[in-house]
C-alpha cells in the first residue's frame, strides 16, 4: 500500500488529536466504526449555542494511516464552520483531497459519519437542555445507528 | 551505534540470498549454461552434475534415503500443487478424502478447494488457540475414504510448529500418505523424512537464503513408494514428474543453501532465536496490553514473533515504523479487508487481530537492529495509543466489548 503524501503529512502531524469534555453541553461526540472492523473513530466538537459556529474540533482514531489522514482532515474543515455547513461535507471530498484509493474509501465514509455523529449528538443535548432547561449529561456509549 | 535503513525483519515471506549460495551459482549463469537434459555434450554433461549434486545436498538436509525423492520445481507453490493434486489424482479410485488444517498456507488449501469442486471431500482440521492440531484429531479424522493427510512442519504467520513426527506415527499406521508443507520449518527446526514418516514435502530456496523461483518436492519411493500424476506435460524431466527445463542456476542456488543449513542451522537457529527473545522482552517489558499469537517454545519457530498491540491498528503501527521490514494480520495490507485468516482460525478476537504485527527473524538481523526496532516500535505504540480512542476507554475503566458498536 503506498500513501499520498497528504495522507503521510497528516498521519504524521495529526491535527486537532484530543478529547473535549463529553459532558459540556456544547460539545457533540460522534464515535463510529467497531474494533472487530479495524477502524474506530471519534470526532468532538465544540459549538458555540448563539452563532451555531464549530469553535473547537478533537479527534481520536484508531485505524490505518488513511483513517487517521480522513479524522484529521474533517476537524480541520469544520472548524469555524456553521453546524449546517459541516453537514454538507460528503466523504467524495475526502477522497479527494487525500487521493484515497478506492480499497480506503471507506475511511472517507466513516469520516462524514463522525461528523454528522457529533452534530447529531449536539442537536440533542441541546434539544433536551431547552426541554429541561439543565444540562442533561450524556451516556459514554456511542450513537447506536 | 547506528545501524542502516531500511532493517529487514520479514524473513518468514522470504531472505536475502547468503553470498556464498551467490557465488556458487554465478558460473551456471554464463560459461556453465548448458541444458541439464542434454546428453551429447560436455555443457549438458556439466549442468547435470551440478544439479545431481543440489540433489544430494537437499536430500541430506531432510534426511531422505535416496536423492532420487527430490523433485525440482519452481517453489513451494508448485511442489504444493503438485503433491496435493498429484496424490489425489493418482489414488483416486482407492479414496477421496483428504484431511488438512484451517492455517495452512494457501497454497494447500486452494488445491485441496479445487478437488472438492471435483469431488473430493476434504476435513480441515480445527487448530487449537497456540495454532496445534493433534496426532488424536488426524486419527479421529481418517476414514477408509481416506487417501492423503497435508499439514504444515510450521506456520508462516504464527510459526506454530505440528507435531509431524507423532502425527506420521498415525498415518504410517493407517496407512495414509502424508504431505507436509515444510517450507517455514525446513533448516530452522529439527526435520527428518524418515524419522517423521512424511511422505511428500515441499521446499522453497528463497526461504533459506537460496534463489527465488526454485523448490522442491519430496516424494518417497519405498516403504511406502508414492506414486503421483505429474501436472505438466512435456520432456519427461524429473522421472516425469515435473517436465520443464530445469532452473540449473536456481538449484545449484539452492543445493547450496542446503549444504550451508545442513552445517550450521543449529547455530542459526540459537542465533536468531536469542535475537526474537531480545525483541519480545523488550517489547513485553516496556508495554501493557501486548499479546503474542502463536504457540510458546519450544512450539514455535526461533525467528517468528507475533504480537498484537492493542488499540493500535497494524497498518497504521506499519507506517509508524515504515524504516522495517515486517508484515501484518491486519485487513488493511491485504485487498479483502478481511483481517488474517490464520489468526481468526486461532479464536483471536478480531479486533486484535487488526492489531497484529508479525517480525521475522532472521541469520543476518543484528542486535543493534533489534534495539533500534524495538525502541522504534515502543515510541510508536504509546503515540498510537494516545491518538487512539479505544486506549482512552480501556484507561477509563470502559470495558470495549460492553459498547455497541456500529458495525459498517
Amino acid at each position: 500500500m503506498s500513501y499520498s503524501d497528504k495522507v503521510i503529512e497528516h498521519y504524521e502531524q495529526p491535527r486537532n488529536v484530543g478529547t473535549l469534555d463529553k459532558e459540556d453541553p456544547n460539545v457533540g461526540t460522534g464515535l463510529v466504526g467497531a474494533p472487530a472492523c479495524g477502524d474506530v473513530m471519534r470526532l468532538q466538537i465544540r459549538v458555540n449555542p448563539d452563532t451555531n459556529v464549530v469553535e473547537e474540533a478533537k479527534f481520536k482514531t484508531f485505524g490505518c494511516g488513511s483513517a487517521i489522514a480522513s479524522s484529521s482532515l474533517v476537524t480541520e474543515w469544520v472548524k469555524g464552520k456553521t453546524i449546517d455547513e459541516a453537514l454538507t461535507l460528503k466523504n467524495s471530498q475526502i477522497v479527494e483531497e487525500l487521493n484515497l484509493p478506492p480499497v480506503k474509501i471507506h475511511c472517507s465514509v466513516l469520516a462524514e459519519d463522525a461528523i454528522k455523529s457529533a452534530i447529531a449528538d449536539f442537536r440533542k443535548k441541546q434539544q433536551s437542555r431547552s426541554a429541561h432547561s439543565s444540562p442533561t449529561a450524556q451516556s459514554v456509549q456511542p450513537e447506536a445507528e | 551505534m547506528s545501524v542502516k535503513l531500511p532493517i529487514y525483519m520479514d524473513n518468514a515471506a522470504t531472505t536475502p540470498v547468503d553470498p556464498r549460495v551467490l557465488e556458487t551459482m554465478l558460473p551456471y549463469f554464463t560459461e556453465k549454461f548448458g541444458n541439464a537434459a542434454s546428453r551429447s555434450h560436455s555443457f549438458g554433461w556439466v549442468g547435470e552434475e551440478a544439479v545431481e549434486y543440489a540433489r544430494e545436498q537437499l536430500a541430506k538436509l531432510i534426511g531422505a534415503s535416496s536423492d532420487k525423492e527430490i523433485v525440482f520445481t519452481s517453489g513451494a507453490t508448485e511442489s504444493d500443487n503438485l503433491a496435493i493434486k498429484g496424490v489425489a489424482n493418482f489414488y483416486r479410485s482407492k479414496g477421496n478424502h483428504i484431511i488438512t488444517c484451517k492455517t495452512e498456507h494457501k497454497a494447500v488449501l486452494d488445491p485441496c478447494k479445487r478437488l472438492e469442486k471435483e469431488g473430493y471431500e476434504v476435513t480441515y482440521l480445527q487448530p487449537d488457540a497456540q495454532g496445534r492440531v493433534t496426532p488424536e484429531q488426524v486419527r479421529s479424522a481418517i476414514t477408509d475414504k481416506t487417501i492423503l493427510v497435508t499439514l504444515m512442519l510450521a506456520n508462516n504467520e504464527v510459526g506454530t510448529v505440528h507435531p509431524i513426527g507423532e502425527i506420521g506415527k498415525v498415518t504410517r499406521e493407517k496407512g495414509v500418505l502424508l504431505h507436509c508443507d515444510a517450507v517455514q520449518g525446513v533448516g530452522k527446526i529439527e526435520f527428518d523424512v524418515e524419522q517423521m514418516n512424511v511422505d511428500l514435502a515441499s521446499i522453497s530456496a528463497h526461504k533459506m537464503y537460496g534463489p527465488k523461483g526454485v523448490g522442491a518436492l519430496y516424494v518417497r519411493r519405498s516403504k511406502p513408494r508414492v506414486r503421483i500424476v505429474s501436472e505438466l506435460d512435456g520432456g519427461g524431466h524429473e522421472r516425469g514428474m515435473r517436465s520443464g527445463t530445469l532452473n540449473v542456476p536456481g538449484i545449484v542456488g539452492f543445493g547450496k543453501a542446503a549444504e550451508i543449513a545442513l552445517r550450521e542451522w543449529r547455530a542459526d537457529a540459537a542465533r536468531v532465536y536469542a535475537l526474537r527473545e531480545r525483541l519480545r522482552k523488550k517489547l513485553f517489558d516496556a508495554l501493557e496490553s501486548v499479546h503474542l499469537n502463536g504457540a510458546d517454545d519450544p512450539q514455535r519457530l526461533p525467528g517468528n514473533l507475533n504480537v498484537s498491540f492493542s488499540f493500535v491498528e497494524g497498518e497504521a503501527m506499519m507506517m509508524a515504523i515504515k524504516d522495517v521490514a515486517v508484515s501484518s494480520g491486519s485487513a488493511c495490507t491485504s485487498a479483502s479487508l478481511e483481517p488474517s485468516y490464520v489468526l481468526r482460525a486461532l479464536g483471536v478476537d478480531e479486533e486484535l487481530a487488526h492489531s497484529s504485527i508479525r517480525f521475522g527473524l532472521g541469520k543476518f538481523n543484528t542486535d543493534e537492529e533489534v534495539d533500534y526496532v524495538a525502541d522504534l516500535v515502543i515510541r510508536n505504540v504509546e503515540r498510537l495509543r494516545e491518538m487512539s480512542p479505544l486506549y482512552e476507554m480501556h484507561r477509563e475503566g470502559i470495558d470495549l466489548k460492553s459498547i455497541q458498536w456500529t458495525a459498517h
